[in-house]
């Protein structure tokens, strides 16, 4: 009878040290993912490290000639700089607006609302991509380009270049209507964290609504504002298809942003453009390859550094309402 | 009047100024915030309307069941990227999808010390990868190795953008569980692995559940990773080691062509897809209506609440 339950006992503590294993090792995945991606990214660009060296980074040509190889990815790099601050500067304070009049709101209005928004992030970018292609930027060429072409296009360098929709400012206001859902709902969530006493206390000081952002709310979540909107450049960032359809698409010199009505090309437009045509054997794709992982850098630090903003926000959150 | 009384009108006058102001500025501030909302859902709106009104035109049976027609003929149709993406979503579900699971289970269940918390971080940080690199990582080890284009490829890349989803909801909803359900379990002398199937997981299947349809609306929709892993193609599916079409291929290959009928081929693929992903999520947002919090929401929510 003891033999018999000793047994059993060393089955089941089998199946659960299997069980075990078995989740440790689905934990883990990530990080041999990680690692291995690394490995790979480094290893097959190494050609083009070797070639150009740190140059890579800092030279402007662009020309896969078979005998004329040529790379350099700042073009691409200041392309998706400049794309993603000008999506940050319209995005971000329309966000933290929306943000703030739906943590405000009656939930019967606040909780549509929110979910309408949060609808903008379910849309695949291929979609935003078609209809910034084929109608927005129409318009956006009518309405606002060309009158501010018209105006300022001789004096001011920012609105020179001729307007035709395929440009950095169109991709860059797409680009904003993209990274809105995200910013707005982290917002949302950071402010509905600043803790309801502070809100009265201010409110009972004769604060008026805006006065009450200003004295109780913001100073709060000043953080985890950053945190959100840095989560949104990390979109941004790493966003392609949209991008691609609507920027120009031009490579090399020609690709350096000159004014906002001018093509560019961003890292990741560049990878979505050129990869499948590049041959494995040239110096081609391990320059695409290099780029993605400048790219994949730059998205790793920003995210981490939104991640960590975020979280220590909605920690001090934890401990206001602890205490 | 004395002196007292006229200082006494005269603060009286400002203060009552000062109040004015401030409830101007009050004023202006909520309008300014109120035409930022709208001018959100502006771009939703008009979304929606032009792939409704442009796709509707564009549908009919022949659309949704034929393969490609030549470039710019206004014959032909998407048959062969609905099949594509219905496969697609299917296989990288069944990689993603176990492995999600259990490394939900991992941190949920089994989260103990360092190496637990940089688990966790890593999978909140690989969800925010450009989904384009993961695209060319899929293409190093599998393209490359077996040298085709392949619908292998395609699924490994989505499935490594769908399983740090699936994990942090499950780990999620795990959490929600009280902890005297596990408890019981363990009374009744039962597996540990028996507690976390039949009890915890059959309490947080909603959850799980709502989780998992987010990620695959949001696979749905990847093109990036989809140009160098599975390519596209004009034909129906013929095997998982060739290339192979899907909606969102196609529609950027339909826009890109400079012909009438091609646009309004794509605007009838963009409706199909937006059916497909809209659909999904309102029906987790209808689920959740009857049950309170957004899964996101409470996923953001918690993001500080870790042990």
């Amino acid at each position: 009878m003891a033999n018999a339950n000793l047994a059993i006992k060393k089955r089941r503590i089998l199946s659960d040290k299997a069980f075990k294993i078995g989740a440790t090792l689905a934990g883990s995945y990530v990080l041999v993912v990680v690692a291995l991606m690394a490995f790979q990214l480094i290893t097959q660009s190494a050609p083009i490290w070797e070639e150009e060296g740190l140059s890579f980074i800092t030279k402007t040509d662009w020309n896969a000639v078979e005998g004329r190889e040529s790379f350099g990815a700042l073009p691409y790099i200041l392309g998706t700089l400049a794309t993603s601050a000008i999506a940050m500067a319209i995005g971000v304070p329309l966000s933290i607006a929306i943000a703030m009049f739906i943590s405000d709101a009656p939930p019967k209005i606040g909780g549509p609302l929110g979910f309408l928004v949060e609808l903008l992030a379910a849309i695949p970018s291929i979609i935003y991509g078609l209809w910034g292609l084929l109608v927005f930027r129409i318009y956006f060429k009518d309405w606002i380009e060309t009158p501010l072409h018209n105006m300022f296009g001789d004096n001011v360098w920012l609105f020179s270049g001729n307007p035709f929709g395929l440009d950095i400012i169109t991709a860059s206001v797409v680009l904003a209507i993209m990274i809105i859902p995200t910013v707005s709902a982290v917002s949302r969530e950071i402010m509905k964290a600043v803790p309801q006493q502070q809100r009265e206390a201010a409110y009972m000081l004769g604060a008026t609504k805006w006065e009450m952002f200003k004295l109780a709310v913001f100073p709060y979540s000043k953080t985890g504002l950053i945190g959100a909107s840095i989560l949104g450049l990390g979109r941004a960032v790493g966003e392609t298809m949209a991008v691609t359809m609507l920027i120009g698409n031009a490579t090399g010199i020609g690709a350096i942003p000159s004014s906002l009505f001018a093509p560019s090309q961003t890292m990741s437009s560049i990878i979505a453009n050129e990869f499948v045509e590049a041959s494995p054997a040239s110096l081609h794709m391990p320059a695409l390859i290099g780029i993605a992982l400048i790219l994949l850098l730059i998205a790793v630090v920003i995210n981490v550094i939104a991640h960590v903003l975020v979280t220590k926000m909605l920690k001090i959150k934890e401990g206001a309402i602890n205490n | 009047m004395n002196p007292i009384q006229q200082r006494r009108q005269e603060y009286r006058s400002l203060f009552k100024q000062n109040v004015k102001n401030r409830l101007l500025v009050d004023k202006a501030v909520k309008i300014v915030v109120f035409s930022c909302v709208i001018i959100a859902i502006i771009p939703l709106g008009s979304i929606l309307i032009e792939v409704f009104k442009n796709g509707l035109a564009a549908l009919s049976i022949e659309f949704l069941t034929q393969i490609p027609g030549a470039a710019g003929s206004s014959g032909g149709g998407i048959g062969p990227a609905i099949q594509g993406t219905l496969i697609i979503i299917g296989l990288s579900s069944l990689i993603g999808i176990p492995i999600g699971v259990m490394s939900g289970i991992y941190l949920s269940e089994y989260e103990v010390g360092k190496f637990a918390k940089s688990v966790r971080f890593f999978t909140d940080v690989f969800m925010e990868f450009p989904s384009i690199v993961i695209g060319i990582f899929a293409f190093l080890v599998i393209v490359l190795v077996i040298g085709s284009f392949s619908v292998w490829a395609g699924a490994f890349a989505l499935s490594l953008i769908m399983f740090p989803i699936v994990a942090r909801t499950t780990e999620e909803s795990l959490k929600m569980v009280p902890h005297t359900y596990r408890e019981a379990g363990t009374a009744l002398g039962l597996k540990k692995w028996v507690i976390t199937f039949r009890i915890v997981i059959s309490a947080a299947k909603s959850g799980m559940i709502t989780g998992i349809l987010l990620s695959v609306s949001r696979i749905g929709g990847e093109t990036a990773p989809l140009i160098m892993t599975v390519l596209g193609s004009s034909q129906f599916f013929h095997g998982f080691d060739t290339p192979m079409d899907a909606l969102p291929l196609r529609i950027w290959r339909l826009s890109l062509l400079p012909y009438d009928n091609a646009q309004g081929q794509g605007w009838g693929a963009a409706l199909v897809l937006i059916i497909i992903i809209l659909g999904i999520n309102l029906a987790v947002k209808y689920h959740y209506m009857n049950k309170g919090d957004n899964m996101l929401t409470t996923l953001i929510k918690n993001r500080g609440n870790r042990r």
